[in-house]
């Protein structure tokens, strides 16, 4: 990949069962963020069996131009197959930046390509800029549980990647009107050059619950909440605000809640409107994971915990007695 | 059946504290540990062994006194440990760490499985081992709960967002194991003397003759650290005060409502 011809900020939009994550949707945000900077064009880059409703999506989240690339062997996602596709896409029409969502897969497709192109990639990043002399893409990323931030540059090859959690960058507006271009390339991988097959799938139970990295309201609770049964104070609030639960490390490892509803460096990474953090110390492995939220709320016993420092509301005190509280109040005025 | 573990000694970042005068990480007293998720890995490998038969290898890139958790997985049961070091690979990123993990893995020659953690808690990239894979062309799988081998097939179980895949493939492999693989076992007391008299080789530069220095060390890493911070914290929050949790809680809300938040 040359330095000097290689063009335009590319993002990978992944599907599950025909229909784009949304991950690939955020960062198509910060792509075109990204591609303004270094006045390029915004690509989708779309690989699936059924892909209708993903290329739809990326037009209307603002990819200028979408690589569309079908087969049934793009089913399951393998890293021979969709590393061979991506690697065909890289060779013919040399991207300048890629940006992968975080997810199991995409971290996978992420390394292979890089390694395969001999370039950087840099993993989990939280926020993306140009750097304007060089061109070249900060990509900002937490280590050491979040206690460090480094900012990395891939400075001397191309494509330059970079991946980003799901959750860590907020859905984009939709841009009406978008006329993207569509590319299809018809690339086909022999199913003897894919070495991993699925033969079997088992989806994980769904609980009812509304997904962490898709609330609008997230009500989590920490060490502070004593027991498994007080999360259900949490949910009464959670439900009266139309949001979901969710908790801290310390929260899943004493077993009150199921690993997958924990926030932070290494649960999930959320940013919803509005988050409430009741009885959370605010450890920075757990910050790491929630502090790009709009509006922050703590509630804590001790007024000297670190949540407060990033909290736009500070409230002191005994989490089962203003949890209660806030209920009673908003179920008060939504009434009236 | 042959295995390979990597695995990577890191401080344990539950106890990082920062310096709040110079706002640079504390890394004196923080104490150096496995690797959780590679413990996981070397549990995954020492299961193969116990149903398959075979050879645990464990390989551990950095300072020599990384010597000390391949000590620690001869004392859980790994058979044979090598420690890569070498001042040219100091500095390395992923790309260059997993080149020469690549390379050394191939100098020891002739492995069916290669394992890893998934990440690493120190750096969290989870690039380094299926980079290695790359390196090497072969087959990965990553976040892998366990493997099975069925005459020429294996069988193994992977963890992705959305449920449980069950993939068939064919060896040489490299995995990645998570927190949910297993539960790593303790070391045994058999095992602990064998790691105090353990030799523990070390494969450096010169014993990879013809690996590409060019792709090792901070010189060989195509991402390089611009600057490093620590996440700033202002205490400009807003208290809510109130005599009563009812009071509060009114007062909360109402400030929500006055700020259009809800």
């Amino acid at each position: 990949m040359s330095f000097d011809t290689c063009k335009d900020v590319w993002v990978f939009i992944e599907c599950f069962e025909g229909q784009p994550k949304n991950v690939g949707l955020e960062l198509l945000g910060q792509g075109r963020k990204l591609a303004d900077g270094l006045n390029q064009k915004l690509c989708a880059v779309v690989i699936g069996k059924d892909i209708d409703a993903a290329v739809k999506a990326a037009g209307e989240y603002g990819a200028d131009k979408i690589y569309a690339v079908q087969g049934d062997e793009y089913e399951n996602y393998s890293s021979d197959a969709y590393g061979k596709v991506f690697l065909e896409l890289c060779e013919k029409y040399d991207p300048n930046t890629i940006l992968v969502g975080a997810t199991v897969n995409g971290r996978d497709l992420g390394s292979k390509v890089a390694v395969s192109l001999k370039t950087g990639l840099t993993a989990d990043c939280t926020a993306l800029s140009i750097e304007e002399e060089t061109g070249n893409v900060i990509w900002e990323r937490p280590a050491f549980g979040g206690n460090l931030y480094a900012r990395i540059l891939c400075s001397e090859t191309r494509p330059q990647m970079g991946t980003c959690r799901p959750g860590a960058f907020k859905m984009p507006e939709k841009t009406p009107g978008n006329q993207p271009e569509i590319i299809r390339e018809e690339i086909r991988v022999p199913e003897d050059e894919i070495r991993t097959k699925v033969i079997d799938f088992i989806k994980a139970c769904e609980d009812n619950d509304m997904r962490l990295d898709e609330a609008e309201f997230i009500v989590s609770g920490g060490r502070g909440m004593k027991s498994a049964e007080n999360f259900s104070l949490l949910k009464d609030l959670a439900d009266v605000l139309g949001g979901t639960v969710g908790c801290s490390r310390a929260a899943v490892d004493a077993g009150w809640m199921p690993q997958n509803k924990q926030v932070g460096q290494t649960g999930s990474t959320v940013s919803p409107k509005v988050y409430f953090a009741c009885g959370i110390s605010g450890a920075v492995q757990h910050v790491a994971g929630m502090s790009e939220s709009d509006t922050i709320i703590a509630i804590n016993k001790d007024e000297t915990a670190p949540i407060f420092e990033v909290a736009d509301y500070c409230m002191v005190g005994d989490v089962f007695e203003i949890v209660p509280a806030l209920v009673k109040e908003l179920k008060a005025r939504q009434q009236g | 059946m042959n295995i390979v573990v990597c695995i990577k000694q890191v401080p344990d970042t539950t106890e990082i504290k920062i310096d709040p005068v110079k706002n640079t990480l504390i890394r004196t007293g923080v104490p150096s540990i496995m690797n959780p998720f590679d413990k996981n890995a070397l549990e995954t490998a020492l299961q193969l062994k116990d149903t398959y038969g075979g050879k645990v290898t464990v390989i551990s890139m950095g300072p020599p006194q990384a010597k000390a958790v391949l000590r620690e997985a001869i004392s859980m049961g790994a058979d044979e440990a090598y420690l890569v070091t070498d001042r040219a690979f100091g500095g390395s990123d992923t790309y260059a760490t997993s080149y020469i993990l690549s390379q050394a893995i191939k100098k020891l020659g002739g492995f069916d499985v290669i394992l890893g953690g998934k990440q690493a808690i120190d750096g969290d990239t989870g690039q380094t081992a299926p980079s290695i894979a790359e390196h090497l062309g072969v087959t990965r799988l990553t976040y892998i709960l366990d493997l099975k081998v069925d005459g020429d097939k294996v069988l193994a179980r992977r963890q992705v967002e959305e449920g449980i895949e069950t993939i068939e493939t064919k060896f040489p492999i490299l995995c990645t194991a998570t927190k949910e693989s297993n539960k790593p076992r303790y070391a045994t007391i058999k095992g602990k003397l064998a790691s105090f008299k353990a030799e523990i080789p070390e494969i450096t530069l010169a014993d990879i003759p013809g690996s590409d220095t060019a792709k090792m060390g901070l010189k060989g890493s195509p991402t390089k650290v611009k600057s490093t911070f620590t996440p700033q914290r202002n205490s400009t929050g807003v208290k809510i005060e109130g005599n009563s949790p009812e009071i509060m809680a009114d007062s909360l809300i109402t400030k929500l409502a006055e700020a259009k938040i809800l």
